[in-house]
């Protein structure tokens, strides 16, 4: 087989654009779940209540501080396996969620960071009016400091986000074994004589995937910086 | 200034040491292997360590009990006890068998670079691998099985699993099959290792795990998980263990006569029902022992 023979024999055998699809919809779905609740940790973080801040850190600190494998190696094992907590019916439909809470449970640590790092940029002055001309904690954060620490934080963000995107890749340990590592893995056990075109393969897949990325979020946080 | 040359001089005394600490190691063992000097360790592997060289690499699986697992220094196991023999066979002492970690997705990389001089990992002899390296063997023949709790006995083979969730390991096709040929509406788990499918297995979320049966016999068989769990014995497929050796081998010959002996002998025997021992496993009498395939 020449090379082009044998691309063709690898992406007519293995599912290798579905599985790129099923990393994506992992991404996306976890985006969504770390963003709210890494919202919510960061104001937790940056709240007047000293509660409210030291839950916020154990948080952090827990999460951050531990393998993403374990997290979701705990999902599986744990969750489901201990406590036979179920989230759906169908085994596919099951994992999947459980693959994209574990993902966002531990991204949303970093999405906090990131926030944070952007309400740094807000001058104190701003929070200091705001809270001057009566804003409780929670409007004064909506309407003047986090529109602004969004803008600030959109570079941490996309790299958290990038982050996530090759991340994705460990729901091969919480059974979603559709997506692309465990594809990869597939195929190298039953056609190790392809081993390095598979590796290319997926290697240029995900570098297809990254770069745009990385490129939206460099402009973007370009265009949204607040001139000071 | 004169500090660093302190310390250059310094690092460079240490790295002579190490080094000469490192020749005088290899020459140590050269003349322990039946003292051929004239022998230098590469062309003991050019020739593949013909009839006492200074050690064999053999690729095994260090994470299956019952077949390659380690413990501690100790490796046990059916592949351990055939490759142990085979070794001896080809003139090398246990203690001149140096076990490589092989998992599935590294074997043929593993033999290609020459990092071991064969593999014994429950290793199916299949035409794609057969391309890239050569196969001696096979010293076993499995088929795909079920594990189930000691108590179920509503599931006596693959087509009982319809609506029942099953358990096989991440890039394995075994469940696939199953899902595909036997049982339409089983319901998948796929976990990093066998030992988090008895896990689940014998905390009730699934109701099966499955496998070739000779590593589901050894799942069964390790103390902890002793009396809990029985192998259906209704194996369906073929998966011939070969032993994967490097492509263009010459040791091939040698090492079925090994084979040949080993099973002759009885001692291939004595080696299953060693590493079942307590799990009531038999391998399939129709298929066992093996026939050699041939170079």
């Amino acid at each position: 087989m020449n090379l082009f023979e044998q691309i063709g024999y690898l992406f007519s055998n293995y599912d290798v654009v579905g599985s790129f699809w099923v990393n994506i919809q992992l991404t996306f779905w976890a985006a969504i779940g770390a963003m709210i609740l890494g919202t919510v940790l960061a104001l937790m973080r940056v709240s007047p209540a000293p509660s409210l801040q030291w839950a916020g850190l154990t948080y952090v600190t827990l999460v951050r501080n531990t393998p993403l494998t374990i997290i979701i190696t705990m999902g599986v094992l744990g969750v489901w396996g201990q406590l036979q907590i179920t989230f759906a019916d169908n085994f596919d439909l099951n994992f999947f969620i459980f693959a994209c809470i574990g993902l966002a449970v531990y991204h949303a640590a970093f999405v906090c960071e990131a926030l944070r790092s952007g309400v740094n940029t807000v001058p104190l002055g701003q929070a200091e009016a705001a809270r001057a001309i009566g804003l409780p904690f929670l409007t004064a954060a909506r309407l003047v400091i986090f529109p602004q620490a969004f803008r600030g934080a959109v570079a941490p963000l996309g790299n958290t986000l990038i982050a996530l995107i090759k991340n994705s890749t460990v729901a091969a340990v919480g059974s979603v074994a559709t997506e692309t590592s465990s594809v990869m893995r597939t195929m190298i056990e039953f056609n190790g004589n392809m081993v390095v075109l598979i590796f290319m393969i997926f290697a240029v897949g995900y570098v297809i995937l990254v770069v745009p990325v990385g490129v939206v979020t460099t402009t973007l946080s370009r265009k949204l910086a607040v001139a000071r | 200034m004169r500090n660093t040359r302190v310390t250059i001089a310094a690092v460079a005394a240490a790295a002579a040491l190490t080094l000469a600490a490192c020749s005088s190691d290899s020459s140590d063992t050269d003349t322990d292997a039946g003292g051929d000097a004239d022998t230098t360790s590469e062309e003991s592997e050019d020739t593949g360590g013909e009839g006492g060289g200074d050690t064999i690499r053999i690729g095994i699986k260090f994470d299956q009990p019952g077949l390659g697992y380690q413990e501690g220094s100790e490796y046990t196991g059916f592949d351990v006890d055939v490759a142990t023999y085979v070794a001896e066979s080809l003139g090398y002492t246990p203690d001149q068998i140096e076990w490589v970690s092989a998992p599935s997705a590294q074997r043929e990389n593993l033999l290609q670079t020459g990092q071991v001089d064969m593999i014994f990992a429950t290793y199916s002899i299949t035409d794609d691998r057969d391309e890239v390296v050569d196969f001696a063997g096979p010293y076993y023949v499995a088929g795909q099985d079920l594990l189930v709790r000691a108590d179920d006995d509503s599931i006596t083979g693959p087509e009982d699993l319809n609506g029942k969730n099953l358990c096989s390991v991440t890039g394995s096709t075994s469940a696939e099959r199953i899902k595909e040929d036997y049982a339409e509406d089983v319901q998948l788990v796929e976990q990093a290792g066998y030992a988090d499918c008895v896990t689940v297995l014998e905390s009730g979320q699934v109701d099966a795990v499955t496998t070739d049966d000779i590593i589901l016999a050894g799942l069964a068989a390790t103390p902890a998980n002793q009396g809990k769990f029985k192998v259906v014995g209704n194996p369906f497929s073929e998966e011939n263990y070969g032993i994967g050796i490097p492509e263009g081998s010459d040791q091939c010959e040698a090492i079925n006569e090994a084979v040949t002996a080993m099973i002759d002998s009885g001692d291939w025997e004595s080696f299953v029902s060693a590493n079942t021992e307590g799990t009531g496993y038999t391998p399939n009498a129709d298929l066992n022992p093996p026939t050699l395939r041939g170079c």
